[in-house]
């Protein structure tokens, strides 16, 4: 066992941890932080998806072993206009795929507004304003929702995009 | 997954020892690494995370490349300024890879090491070399659709997965590795290994040897790009992709890069068609006649066959359109 810290959702934590442990195991079964889900746990659907010192990523394949240290950011963590508007937008029906679409969201906006490209950024240059559906259909193609409430979701994200920082 | 110590050590000179015994792994972003601890595939004991060494620099060095850090995420690399405007077939290659997230974690250096994706290497109900040496292809005779066609053999049919090292193979990138008898520098067409009889012996790095940076030779002054076809518009391996760098005066190819995605057993530098190509007419027939020749050499299954009219296809594609972006100007 190792002892880590890391500052959840605003405040700090002291675990022991086993290095095998995911990130993702470690917030649903230690620490009872369930928004996360473990949908693959391979990779392949982003339901796990938190920030990680604003950074999204997937917390299945993470070890929490090595984010010691680091700021993470969950659903239970997030209080932002995209939540109002994914109901406005219809943008779930099961709701299971959420939490990891709103973080991704939010960090897939913080990429865009820092002027990161995607595959489908016309010549590497990110246009100043809101991201175009095709920008945000390209960026958050790592978030799989089997209910298939794509339009929904990408008309939330829109909705709120350059409204404000995190 | 299996237990394991963990290490996170802060200099090179620790790592390089701790990570040299057998049984030790480096870790990077872990997105390939520790999915494949999940399903028994790798069972390392010890994991040295590099991600501590300072390894995450982009430097211009004076003679005008560029030196990558290997722990330097590929979200990183791909945004770069200088990746961007210099280099535009790596940072196109990086963002047709993976997911936002999964760029943000990967590595450059695990990248470089990610394993195939071959269903059967991933499933120990299935024969496969990779995993299991001496058991035999399930491939050759199953589900082979996204197999390799070119360096093939016998033993493996299994694609290289990565993006990142098409456009690092057409820019003659160099790889810095640091191990126990000290530093040496790897082309990276050299690298990785074909499979021959030995499939499960995938690149050329020594016990103990730790990727630290890639090297990009000066940007090349012909224009580049990255073209990925694949079964879905996003993330999603390669059934072929091409990098390729053209440049054009008087009608003539004066500079040629290619290299070749989801056809290789490893990232294929296209030097056959290159050849070809070089002081050659800048038209459709020739190259035409320059892919066919790269491919062929391919060694097709039954469900891979169409892999090769892909490439060819591509290949034309992504030359006619970088002509016509006044290669050259």
């Amino acid at each position: 066992m190792t002892e880590i810290q890391i500052k959840l959702n605003g405040s700090v934590e002291r675990i022991d941890v086993d290095p095998w442990v995911s990130l993702l195991d470690l917030l649903r079964e230690t620490l009872k932080i369930t928004g996360p889900k473990k949908g693959c746990d391979q990779g392949a659907c982003g339901a796990c998806t938190v920030l990680a010192d604003g950074r999204r990523i997937n917390a299945c394949l993470a070890l929490a072993v090595a984010y010691d240290g680091s700021e993470i950011t969950t659903i239970e963590g997030v209080s932002h206009p995209i939540q109002e508007a994914f109901i406005h937008r219809d943008g779930f029906q099961c709701g299971y795929c959420t939490p990891g679409q709103i973080c991704s969201a939010l960090g897939m906006l913080g990429e865009y507004q820092a002027g990161m490209p995607s595959a489908v950024t016309e010549a590497g240059e990110v246009p100043a304003g809101k991201p175009s559906p095709e920008e945000i259909r390209e960026r958050m193609s790592g978030n799989l929702c089997r209910c298939g409430a794509y339009n929904g979701i990408i008309m939330a994200i829109q909705d709120v995009a350059g409204t404000e920082n995190r | 997954m299996k237990p394991f110590t963990y290490l996170k050590p802060h200099d090179i000179e620790a790592a390089i020892p701790a990570g040299t015994p057998p049984g030790t792994k480096y870790l990077g972003g872990g997105t390939n690494l520790v999915d494949l601890m999940r399903e028994g595939i790798e069972q390392p004991d010890h994991l040295v995370d590099i991600t501590g060494l300072h390894l995450d620099g982009i430097e211009e060095l004076p003679d005008g490349s560029l030196r990558i850090g290997a722990a330097v995420r590929n979200s990183t690399l791909a945004a770069h300024p200088k990746v961007r405007k210099g280099y535009r077939v790596l940072s196109e290659a990086l963002l047709s890879g993976a997911s936002g997230q999964l760029r943000n974690m990967a590595t450059v250096g695990g990248n470089l090491l990610q394993r195939t994706r071959c269903p059967y290497f991933y499933s120990d109900a299935a024969a496969c070399n990779k995993r299991q040496p001496g058991s035999g292809c399930d491939a050759l005779d199953g589900f082979n659709r996204s197999c390799a066609v070119l360096g093939v053999s016998d033993s493996c049919i299994a694609a290289h997965p990565s993006d990142m090292c098409v456009a690092l193979s057409a820019l003659d990138a160099v790889v810095h590795v640091q191990g126990p008898g000290g530093t040496r520098e790897i082309p990276l067409t050299e690298l990785h290994r074909l499979p021959g009889d030995t499939p499960n012996i995938e690149n050329t790095l020594e016990a103990g040897e730790l990727v630290t940076a890639v090297v990009l030779p000066p940007p090349l002054s012909a224009r580049s790009t990255y073209r990925k076809v694949r079964d879905r518009a996003s993330y999603a391996f390669a059934l072929a992709s091409v990098a390729a760098a053209l440049e054009i005066e008087d009608d003539k190819v004066t500079r040629i890069r290619l290299a070749l995605g989801g056809v290789g057993t490893k990232p294929w530098r296209a030097y056959e068609a290159e050849r070809l190509l070089l002081g050659g007419p800048a038209d459709e027939q020739a190259y035409r006649r320059a892919a066919e020749a790269e491919l062929a050499a391919a060694t097709v299954r039954a469900g891979n066959a169409f892999k090769v009219t892909l490439a060819e296809a591509t290949i034309v594609a992504v030359l006619r359109d970088l002509s016509k972006a006044g290669a050259g100007s």
